[in-house]
């Protein structure tokens, strides 16, 4: 009998041919991030289920699979018209693409800008002016924080950059598109993004995940956000990956004095989801919203975790997630509020909503709390349901047939989390890809 | 034909018997009281007309227009044209009170072979409906029964049924919680609406409704059956000599 294979050898030595072949002629400090990501992963591997952060999640499928970093993907293309599906239409801001990790200019478009806004690939940032980069990228996304975290630190391969300077206002939203298309040697893509936003600067970003092809693969993300005081960050997150896919993402923030962030998370492909979502307030009266939204069917597997960190006094955390449950799929929300010793005043509410659509649908909810603070307030609630029979009688019993009442209150429970997406582009998008999920009716035509 | 008829129909509420053979006519352009003391089976013979899964017929016939109605799932009840106005209507967010009642519309009329009505066309049919019980435009836009006051939800039922113009509406203590000017409104609103063609049934704990709505006939329900009936005077005798009086006179006649 020979031992299992050890998960952690094929990322040591494709980082060691990485190193030789791309990593050598890069700056020292980035060398450093990368082998301290290493390091970590070196040390801890892949999470298990005795971690307590990983309790829900097993990670086996994808430590077993062999992957191929997408960096090693030469001649990698996609038609303008494999790609228009997956873009946002009636879209008016700048679109970045991706394909498989690897920025493709020529699909992207870039529009006008303010005066000293930066947008665009994070790995050309890297070659020509890395000093704009140097000593934030991975200082807000700890490779502490995660096996996966440590991962795309050690092999994180291209991504956006966004840099709003101070007092800039952004009018449209930035769209970065990530797209995965199938290899038969499944591949990982080691996505980074960071967004720098300068005192009172605004702007809103969001991320679509999409796979144009059903198969394996993995996507790593890891996107920082650092907002600087008074500045405004609105962020989204679309992810639709392939039902055979692995994404595990990290959106870590960093927020200054007085200043107002809102997230939402919408999730709806892959087979094994994992979204961490985390939040440290450096100044006092921040604000922050988190919203998401996950919908899963077949034998899908989303964990939802968020971290809010009041470290400083007089900030408020608003919070809502809402998961939507479908066949044996299995939805996880598992929040964590810490309230610091000197955060008084601080006003935070975690409310997590699920509903059950069928009977071997499986929703854990763990909302939590640790204050540390006295003068504070705070909440939190969760619910596991199913759809309230009295509702559909009572919709059934002015016309309209089961499925259509089942489909309306399944639209009607998400609508407070889609209600909340700002950008029409990804609303419309949003609700179509519910509406696939319901049972196609006429009534739900009409609502939409 | 009567557009409705309900021979010896029993039905029970879990294991529990609640109608015990209650017989009723009802014909196009009549407005029938049917009024009894709490857990007389008021509610439950609504809910059983309409179909409400919980409410389970478990003997008798009940005759919508010569059909089968029992038979019927609750949505084509609803689209042959019977409606029901909920005693405690369910509140919905998330559901626009326009959009619903436009999708429900659309779903009756699609099933009776109508075209479908547009949102224009839609507006203009709402609209008229809104004058007549006072509803204004901001109401049609929240969502459906979310947050609304007691009042406000059963005014709602009315201007459902308004829209959706059944032919055999059963309010089901529409009355109950509704101050005097609610009442009014209400009660106004279901007035406009009796016409030849249509039929409804009034379930009322108290006589006080039956002062604007007047009634063709008033039917005493006890213990889940009908155990008197009579014209308008009979809901003021009951007013008068409450429900015990029938009770007596009841028990002495078995």
């Amino acid at each position: 009998m020979s031992e299992p294979a050890d998960p952690r050898a094929p990322y040591l030595s494709d980082f060691e041919s990485l190193s030789k072949e791309f990593y050598e002629s890069e700056p020292d400090w980035l060398r450093t991030v990368r082998a301290a990501g290493l390091a970590r992963f070196r040390d801890v591997g892949f999470p298990t289920l005795k971690d307590e952060m990983w309790r829900y999640t097993n990670v086996a499928p994808i430590a077993k699979q062999r992957f191929v970093p997408s960096l090693r993907l030469r001649g990698d293309g996609v038609s303008e018209d494999r790609v228009r599906p997956a873009r946002l239409s009636q879209f008016e801001g700048s679109e970045l693409l991706f394909l498989n990790g690897r920025y493709m200019p020529r699909l992207s478009k870039l529009k006008d800008l303010p005066p000293g806004v930066r947008v665009g690939s994070l790995s050309k940032m890297l070659a020509w002016q890395p000093n704009a980069v140097e000593g934030k990228l991975g200082r807000f996304a700890r490779i502490e924080g995660s096996p996966f975290t440590a991962l795309n630190a050690a092999f994180l391969q291209d991504g956006a950059f966004v840099e709003v300077p101070k007092g800039a206002f952004v009018e449209h939203p930035i769209h970065l598109l990530f797209l995965a298309t199938f290899h038969p040697q499944p591949t990982a893509s080691f996505l980074r993004n960071l967004i720098v936003v300068g005192e009172e600067g605004r702007v809103t970003v969001t991320e679509s995940y999409v796979g144009l092809d059903e198969g394996v693969y993995l996507t790593n993300s890891v996107t920082e956000a650092l907002v600087a005081d008074r500045g405004r960050l609105d962020h989204y997150k679309l992810q639709r990956e392939s039902e055979h896919a692995f994404h595990v993402g990290t959106l870590q923030i960093h927020q200054g004095r007085d200043s107002v962030v809102s997230d939402n998370s919408l999730s709806f492909g892959g087979a094994i989801v994992r979204n961490d979502v985390n939040t440290w307030f450096d100044g006092e009266g921040g604000e922050l919203s988190l919203y998401g939204l996950y919908s899963t069917h077949g034998t899908q597997h989303v964990d939802n975790h968020t971290r809010i960190d009041h470290a400083r006094p007089a900030c408020t955390s608003r919070e809502l997630y809402k998961g939507i449950l479908d066949g044996r799929s299995r939805g996880i929300f598992y929040g964590n509020i810490i309230v610091h010793k000197d955060a008084q005043k601080t006003n935070a509410m975690q409310t997590n909503k699920n509903l059950l659509l069928s009977k071997d649908a499986l929703a854990d909810s763990i909302p939590g709390l640790q204050i540390l603070a006295n003068d504070v307030k705070c909440k939190h609630g969760s619910s596991i349901g199913q759809l309230d029979e009295a509702a559909i009688f009572y919709l059934r019993s002015r016309g309209l047939d089961a499925e259509a009442a089942r489909a309306l209150l399944t639209y009607a429970f998400a609508r407070e989390v889609v209600d909340q997406v700002k950008v029409a582009a990804m609303h419309a998008v949003l609700s179509i890809q519910l509406a696939s999920r319901l049972p196609q009716t006429d009534a739900v035509r009409e609502v939409l | 034909m009567a557009l409705l008829e309900i021979r010896d129909l029993r039905a029970k509420v879990g294991e529990k018997e609640i109608l015990k053979g209650v017989n009723l006519t009802v014909n196009a352009g009549e407005v029938h009281a049917i009024m009894g003391p709490n857990g007389s089976g008021k509610s439950t013979l609504a809910n059983v007309i309409a179909g409400r899964p919980t409410y389970e017929p478990t003997g008798g016939q009940v005759l919508y227009d010569g059909k089968d109605l029992l038979a019927m799932k609750p949505e084509n009840r609803a689209r042959e044209g019977v409606f029901l106005a909920f005693q405690y209507p369910v509140e919905i967010p998330g559901v626009g009170n326009a959009y619903f009642l436009k999708s429900a519309l659309n779903a009756i009329r699609r099933y009776r072979s109508e075209p479908e009505l547009d949102a224009m066309d839609f507006m203009d049919l709402v609209n008229d409906r809104m004058k007549l019980l006072g509803f204004d435009e901001a109401f049609l836009s929240r969502s459906l029964n979310d947050g609304f006051s007691g009042g406000e939800k059963k005014r709602n039922e009315i201007f459902q049924m308004a829209v959706l113009e059944p032919r055999l509406a059963v309010l089901d203590e529409t009355d109950s919680g509704l101050d005097i000017d609610a009442l009014k409104v209400v009660a106004n609103g279901v007035n406009s609406m009796r016409n030849q063609d249509r039929a409804i049934i009034v379930v009322t704990h108290y006589q006080r409704i039956l002062n604007y709505i007047v009634p063709d006939r008033v039917h005493v329900l006890l213990d889940g059956r009908i155990v008197k009936s009579g014209g308008e005077e009979l809901a003021h005798e009951l007013e008068k000599h409450g429900y015990a009086g029938i009770e007596g006179e009841v028990s002495a006649a078995r």
